[in-house]
């Protein structure tokens, strides 16, 4: 495998710095790990992992999951749909699913006001879509594989053991 | 009261730890590459395991042995991982981390005088437990050129007629030495040949990163004299729940459980139930923990090369074991200068016996970021070192 993308795998919490140092490369290798990986479609892109309830100002953002029923169509099956709704920039992840309804959406918005006008104008109206159930996020427990408000926890390990 | 302490307890030396350990926990911002457990918190499920066990009411005694339920998954992984089949009802004793079961098979097999072999550079606690055992402690040399391996004409040297058990630990502790089968089976030989009993602490023994781990438990007639010593301390990062376990002969066994019945009475049931829900569902988890630590070894041993220290490759356990004897330094000016210039704790190799002469012993249990932090202090500091030799 990739050596950065096993570094990737286990976190992603190095700098590119310091995964050329783990993995014992270059810097520049690093790099072009990256962009192999970038240019096969495997590396999507970073993204940093924020808590915003705790700044004040930029924390406005309302988050919505969204259940959608969809009817597929002859030859397209959910492809066609699923690829337009994800086009919208309020989408921020939209996955298939089984059981009882076919889309699961995940939207950010500024305020509730406009996540809901988002689905019931576009989200709603479009032609296929069935149904829709918005469920509103209230409060975040772990966000991305970070605990979020758990007590700072000192390592509990002695200095020097045997 | 001095003068009331026992004399073989008098006569223990202090551990070459204890002293530089008062040092760095008086010390502020300390990177310390000189813990020997794991970083790693013990995985959620396994702690979970607990609080249930804990909610549940499992709040008494267990049998001598441990649970029965244990004691039977216990003999499912040695059986699937060391090809060795033990009986549950008979042959396994669950113990208080592998260093209670070391303790009651010295115990249950010392008469006093009796010779005990160990190899060293070897973990801290060897040569003080066969003290207690009133066995008489016998080196045996291993050396870095052959990766700190087990060769069998070293045991022969160091063997005498009083010798009754070998005790080995591959992989080991500081060394991260290990043995292949073929060293093993001259071992196994020579045991046979002189009537050895065998104390096989194999507590490292899934973290090997090259070749594959055999227990000298495993090879024809060895079943019989050795015990094989095993814990969940280290591949499941579980130190502070104290479960180590042996499986052996049935009688042996039953000698460590008379012992242990009335000193210890059972290992503590909360952790017998969480060690139980590891060898149930912790593999995988063990896996990625594993892959870790062998990224982390690569790290270390190349930075310490590039910094001018003779490191040979550890295929197993989470220690680097350098040579600093080209700094000029000993090995304790070397841990202690380090210190104090760089804020980097590493252990004296004496501490691990006399063969550690000349080594330090750096664990690699900590994170990437820490690890790297710490291999440019030491590289720094040995450029120092070296700098000052030349002026
Ligand atoms: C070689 C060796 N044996 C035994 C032990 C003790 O392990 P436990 O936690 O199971 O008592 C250690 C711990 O460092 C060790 O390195």
């Amino acid at each position: 495998m990739n050596p950065v993308l096993k570094l990737l795998i286990e976190g992603g919490q190095l700098s590119t710095a310091q995964m050329a140092v783990v993995a014992g490369l270059s810097e520049a290798d690093v790099n072009k790990h990256l962009e192999q990986l970038k240019k096969d479609k495997i590396f999507l892109g970073w993204r940093p992992v924020l808590d915003l309830s705790r700044e004040a100002v930029a924390g406005a953002a309302v988050r919505a999951v969204i259940e959608v029923r969809i009817t597929p169509e002859r030859g397209g099956g959910f492809n066609r749909l699923s690829e337009r709704l994800s086009h919208f920039d309020e989408v921020e992840s939209c996955y298939l699913m089984s059981g009882s309804y076919d889309l699961l959406i995940f939207i950010t918005g500024p305020s509730l006001q406009k996540v809901a006008s988002f689905v019931s104008e576009k989200l709603s109206t479009l032609e296929g879509v069935l149904s829709t159930s918005t469920h509103f996020m209230l409060r975040s427990y772990k966000e991305g594989g970070f605990l979020i408000d758990a007590p700072e926890q000192a390592s509990g390990r002695l200095k020097v053991a045997p | 009261m001095k003068k009331n302490i026992a004399r073989h307890v008098v006569s223990l030396p202090k551990s070459g730890i204890r002293d530089f350990f008062e040092i760095v926990s008086k010390m502020k911002d300390v990177i310390s590459l000189g813990i020997g457990e794991p970083d790693f918190d013990t995985p959620w499920h396994i702690r979970e395991a607990a609080i249930y066990a804990l909610e549940k009411g499992k709040t008494h005694y267990t049998s001598n042995l441990g649970t029965i339920e244990l004691r039977r998954e216990i003999c499912k992984y040695v059986e699937k991982n060391y090809a060795v089949s033990y009986k549950p009802e008979t042959d396994v004793i669950i113990t208080v981390g592998v260093s209670e079961a070391i303790d009651l098979a010295l115990r249950a097999l010392i008469n006093p005088g009796d010779g005990v072999l160990f190899h060293e550079p070897c973990y801290v606690s060897y040569s003080p437990s066969i003290a207690l055992a009133f066995g008489e402690a016998i080196p045996i040399v291993t050396r870095a050129q052959d990766g700190f391996s087990l060769n069998v004409e070293d045991i022969a040297k160091a063997w005498k007629p009083n010798c009754k058990v070998l005790m080995m630990n591959l992989p080991c502790n500081p060394t991260g030495g290990t043995c292949d089968l073929e060293r093993l089976q001259a071992i196994a030989k020579f045991a046979v040949e002189k009537d050895l009993i065998i104390l096989s602490d194999e507590i490292y023994s899934e973290l090997v990163y090259d070749g594959i781990h055999t227990s000298i438990a495993s090879l024809p007639g060895m079943k019989e004299r050795t015990l094989f010593l095993h814990g969940f301390s280290k591949a499941f990062a579980m130190t502070g729940f104290r479960i180590g376990y042996a499986c052996g002969h049935p009688d042996l066994i039953e000698a460590m459980m008379k012992i242990h019945q009335y000193s210890m009475l059972c290992a503590p049931i909360l952790a017998q139930e969480a060690a139980l829900e590891a060898l149930l569902h912790g593999e995988d988890g063990m896996k990625v923990m594993r892959d870790q630590y062998h990224r982390r070894r690569d790290l270390v041993v190349r930075r310490f090369r590039e910094a001018g220290l003779s490191c040979h490759l550890p295929k197993a356990a989470f220690y680097a074991f350098p040579n600093i004897v080209a700094t000029g330094v000993s090995e304790r000016d070397f841990s202690f200068g380090l210190l104090e210039a760089e804020k980097v704790a590493v252990v004296p190799g004496t501490a691990f016996g006399q063969s550690g002469t000349g080594f330090v012993r750096a664990s690699f249990a900590t994170s990437y970021e820490q690890l790297i932090e710490a291999c440019d202090r030491i590289e720094r500091y040995t450029q120092n070192l070296a700098s000052k030799r030349r002026t």
